[in-house]
């Protein structure tokens, strides 16, 4: 049976595109593609009746965000998914420091859903959204 | 044309001194030894991502201006500011922090680096707990059992491996090139065995060997194997994962718990349950009995540990495991850190200041509280009324609301690139790459210092973070000056 929503486990790290994108420049197309990317379990993806390169919408308590579903390339890891370090993470990511400085970059609990048909923001457009400059 | 050798690469806490670079008119057209990261920076530093001119946002939009008029802006400022953040200094050089410091003192702000969201945790328990390290040297030369807990570092240190670990060749212990080149074959094989079994081109082997396929995660016979071994501990499968001889596959946020079953295995206690944090207690037995038996043990950590729940708690108990560890063999433990000096920012702080990070001046000395006096904190509690940025891209890094209230108070941004704090910035001045069009020192992860060189001249106009810092430390001086004439002229 095909799901509507799928409760997961966020985590943000990094990935080598991410951080050869970094290095050419963060406004590069390179960066843009690898950050607004999110990793899930192929299991995962059949569940929600998707396939690679389908836009989906990550939801949390923080926020929710616009992102292209790939899949994991090596291993299962069902219930979890992973989206490189970028704006578009962070857009979503919980932010509570547990009183040492350190927001919760990983674990957070999302929601991911189909969204074939919402576009992706760029860099530009996403910052004009989240913070109107 | 002219080749330089050992020039230091200016981008993770690596710091490979050995690469090689070919010059000509002024541009770096050739690198050598380099990782993927290291050649997309080397020869994308001059691409047309960079910021070309100093600008000022005037009506809502960025336009460019003279450099002086952005320093003195900058300054302006910051000589006006309550509390000002002073953010980054992570892919800078020693000598730009200390004056980083001293800017910080004159007015009053925060200073604080990025490793409050990346090692600041890590810190905080070697504060408590203390930490028995070495340098990369020794264990290039030394350890034969390599741990990678919460880190990937084919991903953010690619060469990690290859330089001070496991595909490295030390006085004692072997490269393990040759085994992993081995298993990388067995691997292809099994896979075209399985292909061959999919199309039915071979007969099926009898049911007994096909239940071993289908084994997850069988210990491997690697792991019991003479000679350097690695074990990756993560909560997904990472390129790093790919390659050790023992992955374990762990449930998010479960690390402290992992790290504690471990600690009573090895104290040849019982765990009475089957599995913990979702691994089944024979592997970590197995994990347990290669620590016990190494020689000269290492656990490298990263984001893993002080990203998810547990924090700081997670490093605790991975130096309480280590100090266990320590009574029956030798073990080591080194945080990986990501950016290239950022080991270098903590120590120059705490050498000028006490505090390696989250050090507040607003009373006239330096305080450090992490939760308070962190940049997180204060921007979430929107307390701050100013923040400068340099070297780092907290507009990328740090969380939404963080992000909100920096974009609402005066941003000031100095960086080479226009990256997305840059876009949010309203005074934002380019600077020169350090270790490339300027010289610096720099920290490695393990505290060894190193020289950074200036292969090629920065672009026309633009000053390298040490000399925009001076500038605007002068700058801003001179404005409080001003003030203390007009005060008592009053
Ligand atoms: S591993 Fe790090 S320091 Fe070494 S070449 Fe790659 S990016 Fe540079």
């Amino acid at each position: 049976m095909v799901q509507q929503k799928l409760r997961v486990t966020l985590l943000t790290g990094r990935t080598i595109e991410q951080g050869v994108g970094k290095e050419q420049g963060k406004s590069s197309q390179e960066y843009f593609e690898a950050c607004s990317t999110v990793y899930m379990d192929e299991e995962d993806m059949k569940k929600l009746g998707i396939k690679n390169n389908t836009n989906v919408l990550v939801s949390t308590p923080h926020g929710s965000v616009v992102l292209k579903a790939v899949k994991h390339p090596r291993g299962s890891m069902p219930g979890i998914i992973y989206i490189p370090y970028g704006p578009w993470a962070n857009a979503i990511v919980d932010d509570s420091t547990t009183s040492i400085g350190m927001p919760s970059f990983k674990g957070t609990p999302a929601e991911v859903e189909p969204a074939p048909d919402k576009p992706i923001l760029s860099m530009e457009e996403l910052l004009k959204n989240l913070y109107g400059k | 044309m002219v080749v330089i050798k050992s020039v230091t690469c200016p981008i993770c806490g690596s710091l490979c001194d050995d690469i090689e670079l070919t010059i000509e008119n002024n541009e770096v057209v050739k690198v050598k030894n380099g990782c993927a990261l290291c050649e997309s920076k080397f020869l994308g530093y001059k691409g047309e991502h960079r910021i070309k001119t100093p600008m000022i946002r005037k009506n809502g939009k960025l336009v460019p201006v003279s450099l002086d008029e952005a320093i003195h802006k900058a300054a302006e400022i910051l000589a006006n500011a309550n509390y000002p953040i002073l953010y980054g200094w992570s892919s800078t050089s020693c000598e730009a922090q200390r004056i980083g410091v001293e800017l910080a003192e004159e007015i009053g702000g925060v200073l604080d680096n990025t490793a409050v969201v990346c090692h600041g945790p890590s810190i905080l328990s070697v504060q408590e707990v203390g930490i028995p390290t070495c340098t990369l040297g020794q264990i290039r030369h030394r350890a034969d059992l390599i741990i990678y807990w919460g880190c990937d570092p084919w991903s953010a240190h690619p060469r990690h491996l290859e330089r001070y670990t496991a595909f490295t060749e030390g006085r004692f212990e072997q490269s393990d090139w040759k085994s992993y080149i081995q298993k990388v074959k067995a691997t292809a094989g099994k896979k075209k065995i399985d292909s061959a079994l999919r199309r039915g081109v071979v007969k099926r082997p009898k049911a007994q060997s096909l239940r071993q396929y289908e084994l997850v995660n069988p210990p491997p016979p690697t792991l019991m194997k003479e000679g350097r071994k690695i074990i990756v501990v993560d909560v997904r499968k990472s390129m790093t994962a790919e390659m050790a001889d023992y992955f374990i596959q762990v449930e998010p946020n479960k690390d402290y718990e992992v790290m504690q079953a471990i600690r009573a295995l090895i104290r040849d206690q019982e765990l009475d349950v089957d599995k913990v944090g979702g691994v089944p207690v024979e592997y970590l037995e197995e994990v347990a009995d290669a620590m016990v038996n190494c020689n000269f043990g290492v656990i490298f950590f990263g984001m893993g540990l002080t990203q998810s729940a547990g924090k700081f708690r997670n490093i605790d108990v991975a130096i309480s495991l280590l100090r266990d560890l320590n009574k029956r063999t030798k073990f080591v433990i080194m945080p990986m850190r990501g950016h290239f000096n950022v080991t270098g920012s903590n120590v120059v702080f705490t050498w000028q200041s006490g505090y390696p990070f989250g050090v507040d001046f607003s009373l006239g000395y330096p305080r450090y509280n992490p939760g308070e006096t962190t940049s997180v904190d204060i921007l979430l509690r929107g307390e701050s009324d100013a923040t400068l940025v340099i070297a780092a891209d907290p507009g990328a890094t740090f969380p939404r609301r963080a992000v909100e209230h920096m974009a609402k108070t005066p941003l000031i941004v100095i960086d080479p690139h226009m990256n997305a704090t840059a876009m949010l910035g309203d005074v934002v001045i380019p600077s020169a790459f350090v270790g490339i069009e300027a010289e610096g020192t720099a920290y490695r992860m393990d505290h060894v210092p190193l020289p950074l060189k200036k292969v090629v001249e920065p672009p026309q106009g633009i000053l390298s973070d040490e000399e925009i810092l001076r500038r605007i430390l002068e700058e801003v001086r001179a404005i409080k000056a001003k003030k203390m004439v007009k005060v008592e002229a009053a």
